[in-house]
């Protein structure tokens, strides 16, 4: 499915939305270009979770971690040159641990994704503060979901 | 008294010897010696289960350019936090093993209050109080520094971080990583007010930062001119990007150091390495009276020396950690 956001305020709805839909061990893929505004979502999806601190750009720490109602895993791999590197960061505790995986790039490590997910892909429109969300859920958990953000 | 110190909080496996809290013995970084030379390995450049390759090399060669034994250290210092927690595990693992094994005391060591602590190694007669401003990469902090271990959190980025942005914009105008130095080359010969890129000031009286609207405002423009066909001076883009980035640094940090009477102002972390940062906050210094420091680039950069001098002054003030001591990653600086 496809939503449009116009501006911040919209934004900011639609990420509080999906982040009250997100329970342990949930995957959400982020990809768009740079100042797409994958964090500023992600800010938005923190405060559907009850996270409370500010949620910054994790691209330089690699992976943020952040306590909401569960843990949130916040990753960044713009700066991974090679999946390898993952491997490094112990990446699969975190996937598959006790909180919500939140992924900026995600496409730069398709291959070591868990295979059900939700992605979203941030596309920017005509005018500079509109965004359009592609988004795409794998797997019944992730379809339901899409489902769910679909109603209104 | 002989501190030696372990820092592993993000990319650089870093191990220091440190005398009295200011002077430097040994300071070895991982990404600076020729690993592939010594070790026969790539080096570790990224996190966690990579710096265990290094550590216990590392470690050997600070105490051996350090002319000094095992047995002389009178003092283990270590980085708790914030950063990777698998990557600080492998430096509070190495530390508290060597302070067991030595049966000398360890200190957990914030990695801001590091960066502070930088300053007291370059400027030998440097005491608190003044205002520090810390800018780099993956940090932008505003601290009043009332104290050798008291600190006060008054301002930080609620996006990127100063740094960061550099690096962005760098990446977005076709310029190689990192883009910091390079951008602040370029806006030498280019025309600051050429283009208007916002100044983000948050609320009349915050002392947080936000970059993000700017990255976005400069990819804006960016694209724009291309969509156009028109030409875009580089040069032009990265001095107006740059003074709005110094615009908002410099400004924050003269209010907070007129609001608290600092006579000082202290910069530390690898944006303090900035040439327009330095001369802009020189000038504005000599008007308002008030002093700058800064440290040397490798000070600058994250370094295990800057944590021996953290943890001499927590030790000489009282504190300590114990065999139970553990990581933080997201330490706030009250931690």
């Amino acid at each position: 499915m496809e939503i449009k956001l116009n501006g911040l305020k919209e934004t900011e709805e639609f990420g509080m939305k999906l982040g009250n839909l997100l329970k342990t061990g949930d995957i959400l893929c982020l990809n768009g270009d740079l100042g797409a505004g994958k964090t500023t979502l992600t800010k938005s999806i923190g405060l559907g979770l009850g996270v409370t601190d500010y949620i910054t750009s994790p691209t330089f720490a690699l992976i943020n971690e952040y306590t909401g109602r569960i843990p949130v895993y916040h990753f960044d791999v713009y700066r991974l040159e090679n999946v390898d590197e993952l491997y490094d960061l112990g990446f699969d505790e975190y996937f598959y641990g006790n909180g919500i995986s939140i992924i900026e790039w995600a496409e730069k490590i398709e291959k070591l994704l868990p295979k059900e997910r939700i992605v979203l892909n941030i596309e920017k429109g005509k005018d500079i503060d509109e965004r359009r969300i592609i988004i795409t859920g794998y797997g019944n958990r992730y379809v339901e979901i899409t489902k769910e953000l679909e109603k209104n | 008294m002989l501190t030696l110190a372990i820092e592993t909080s993000c990319d650089e496996t870093s191990v220091a010897v440190i005398k009295d809290g200011r002077e430097v013995l040994s300071n070895i970084i991982s990404s600076q010696i020729d690993i592939h030379r010594k070790f026969g390995g790539v080096v570790p450049e990224i996190a966690s289960r990579k710096h265990i390759e290094s550590i216990n090399n590392i470690v050997q060669e600070a105490i051996d350019e350090a002319k000094v034994s095992f047995q002389d250290i009178d003092l283990i210092g270590v980085t708790k936090g914030p950063g990777l927690v698998g990557a600080l595990l492998i430096g509070i693992s190495t530390a508290k093993a060597l302070a067991y094994g030595l049966d000398i005391p360890i200190i957990g060591v914030n990695h801001i209050e590091g960066h502070v602590c930088a300053n007291y190694i370059e400027h030998k007669d440097l005491e608190p109080p003044f205002t520090c401003l810390i800018v780099s990469g993956g940090h932008t902090y505003l601290v009043q520094v009332n104290g050798y271990t008291d600190y006060e959190l008054v301002g930080r980025t609620r996006d990127d971080a100063a740094g960061e942005a550099f690096d962005k914009v760098a990446r977005a105008l076709g310029l190689p990583y990192p883009g910091g130095p390079i951008i602040d080359k370029l806006a030498e010969s280019g025309n600051k007010e050429s283009v208007e890129f916002p100044r983000v000031m948050l609320e009349p009286k915050s002392y947080d930062f936000s970059f993000s609207g700017l990255k976005t405002a400069v990819l804006n423009y960016l694209n724009q001119k291309q969509q156009k066909g028109e030409e875009i001076v580089v040069e032009d883009v990265a001095a107006s990007f740059q003074q709005s980035v110094l615009d908002v640094l410099v400004d924050k940090s003269f209010r907070l150091a007129k609001e608290r009477n600092s006579k000082k102002i202290v910069m530390a972390g690898g944006v303090a390495a900035n040439q327009g940062l330095r001369t802009m906050m020189e000038e504005r210094g000599k008007m308002e009276n008030i002093e700058i420091l800064y440290p040397s680039r490798i000070l600058c950069t994250d370094n295990a020396a800057m944590i021996g001098a953290a943890a001499y002054f927590n030790y000489k003030n009282g504190n300590k950690s114990d065999i139970h001591l553990n990581v933080i990653p997201n330490l706030d600086l009250k931690g």
